[in-house]
């Protein structure tokens, strides 16, 4: 059996499902974004001044491309898998030769090509509004990479775990959204007072935020290294749990 | 060589429910069989098993000799399901569903394309390969499953309910497919609740009922089993009184139609002439229940 073709199909089915609906999935993040480069970069932020030497319109460049990363990659792994439970097309595949990893990988592929495609549409839209070199393009990719691959597994197990609508929309409204905000997109932990820098160390979206935007702008407030381990560390558990829930059918079969 | 074998399987739901209580099955390569059951009495269960799509709780399943546990991808290789309730993207097209199958299966571009081709066009529906799926009719639907399931060209064909809720035409034309398909080699598995239909199509046939399979045998011999046949006689006259006739079984349904329980030993041309001496005279007879039907019943009410 040619495991690449299948893998390969999934993918593709999957690219072409969010290009098939790109008014909404790659059209609200390009209109949201300008409006916080706006309101937050431009109109306040030219009364902030500067962080840690960059420009906030600068600084609040790379979490607001990351965030838009981990939304979207989550986004479209939870919502296209848990509508294939929901429509019972998953069954096309469980009656298929196709192994639980290709399975994941495919669906993970998915999330990662969207998470990406939204950071590089932010990324160009921000383009119209600040200006920076790129400190270290290594950094800034492997990070997004990283990430989108983090979040699509997450968002993965969401799918697999949910048993309505409402379970998909439960993380990201409640989890996501708040993380996201308090990670640190649009200030510096070392603004905050000293019980709330420590509690913010832990949250995971903390040290992408900065990882991406030492990338971008040279500037961190967390160990680089450390994020890359953290996030690795992640990826490896969410993917062995996957395999585990797939292996095991749970939320797939009876 | 068996097609499929199935060994003292067994499915406990979560809940505590026994759907299956150790059935084994023996279905031989090249056979059209029918799988008969009252509803819950475990046929989806048993065919969700040998498709992948539940987990048995123990025995074996065996397809052309691969065992689902131990060779499982040669084993769903030879499997194509039809299932019960329409299971593709209602947003992608007939050829996307097809096509995207012929890839889980690791079939290469060219080769899946053609496959499409022919499989749609065997269905009658390569004029609607374009089409988004949720604009065809319930017909056209199964038919794209069918399309689908035999994308790959599987040794093993199963057909849960394929002609639920499609009209009598379409059945027939689907009747017709299915028996197309078994003499170009495949063979079939078949769940239905038209009796009729598996009496007309299957060669071989179990019946399962509780979990437990309660008959496993060749059709013909199953039918002769059958010593009373039950038909309905519509008369040039009306009657009022039942007429009696030794050894049947007769009940007067409205002045002109009488129902009749015959055993086969007394044969129609002895029961037309009693009538004929008692001076009825039928215009019409046709059976009340479908033969396999009157079995099915008699073997489910026995339990």
């Amino acid at each position: 059996m040619n495991y690449s073709i299948a893998f390969k199909t999934i993918v593709f089915k999957e690219i072409y499902r969010f290009l098939r609906i790109w008014p909404q999935t790659l059209l609200p993040p390009a209109i949201t974004t300008t409006l916080y480069f706006l309101i937050f970069g431009k109109l306040i932020g030219d009364r902030i001044g500067t962080i840690s030497g960059a420009s906030y319109m600068d600084y609040i460049v790379p979490g607001i491309i990351i965030m838009s990363v981990i939304s979207h990659s989550y986004a479209n792994v939870v919502s296209s898998f848990y509508s294939t439970k929901f429509q019972r097309n998953i069954e096309e595949l469980l009656v298929a030769p196709v192994p639980n990893w290709i399975i994941l990988s495919g669906y993970i592929s998915g999330g990662i090509i969207r998470g990406l495609l939204v950071g590089i549409v932010v990324a160009l839209i921000s383009l119209l509004f600040a200006d920076f070199a790129v400190h270290n393009i290594a950094i800034a990719l492997s990070t997004a990479l990283l990430t989108a691959t983090l979040f699509s597994l997450a968002g993965f197990i969401n799918a697999l775990l949910a048993e309505s609508f409402d379970d998909i929309s439960i993380i990201p409204n409640f989890v996501l959204t708040p993380l996201s905000y308090l990670g640190g997109v649009f200030y510096s932990v070392a603004m905050l007072p000293t019980v709330w820098q420590t509690i913010s160390m832990g949250n995971p979206i903390l040290y992408m935020v900065n990882a991406f935007r030492y990338g971008l702008i040279g500037v961190s407030d967390i160990d680089i290294q450390l994020t890359f381990i953290m996030m690795s560390g992640f990826i490896v558990t969410l993917t062995l749990f996957s395999l585990y829930l797939l292996y095991k059918g749970i939320g797939i079969k009876n | 060589m068996k097609a499929l074998s199935l060994g003292n399987l067994r499915k406990t739901y979560s809940n505590g429910f026994e759907a299956l209580k150790g059935i084994n099955l023996q279905v031989e390569e090249g056979d059209f069989f029918a799988l008969l059951g009252p509803n819950g009495a475990g046929k989806s269960t048993a065919i969700g098993i040998i498709s992948s799509l539940v987990t048995a709780s123990s025995g074996s399943v065996s397809i052309f000799g691969h065992d689902l546990k131990t060779d499982r991808e040669r084993a769903k290789s030879c499997i194509g399901l039809v299932p019960q309730e329409v299971n593709f993207n209602q947003f992608d097209t007939v050829k996307g569903i097809v096509l995207n199958q012929a890839g889980y299966y690791g079939m290469p571009r060219k080769l899946a394309l053609q496959r499409t081709e022919h499989c749609l066009k065997q269905m009658d529906l390569w004029d609607r390969r374009d089409t988004v799926s949720r604009r065809l009719s319930g017909g056209m639907k199964r038919r794209v499953m069918i399309a689908r399931a035999m994308v790959h060209a599987p040794k093993l064909l199963i057909l849960d309910e394929p002609t639920a809720g499609v009209d009598i035409e379409i059945r027939r034309s689907m009747w017709l497919m299915m028996q197309e398909v078994n003499q170009q080699g495949t063979t079939i598995i078949l769940t239905t609740h038209y009796l009729e239909e598996a009496e007309s199509l299957c060669r071989n046939i179990a019946i399962i009922d509780e979990g437990r399979i309660v008959e496993n045998s060749d059709m013909a011999s199953l039918l002769s089993r059958l010593h009373i046949d039950h038909f309905i006689l519509d008369l040039a006259e009306p009657l009022k009184t039942t007429p009696i006739i030794d050894g049947c079984q007769i009940e007067l349904i409205s002045d002109k139609v009488l129902a009749i329980a015959i055993p086969k030993e007394i044969g129609l041309n002895q029961l037309f002439s009693q009538l004929t001496a008692q001076n009825i005279q039928v215009m019409s007879l046709k059976n009340k229940t479908n033969r396999l039907e009157q079995l099915f019943m008699d073997l489910v009410a026995s339990k």
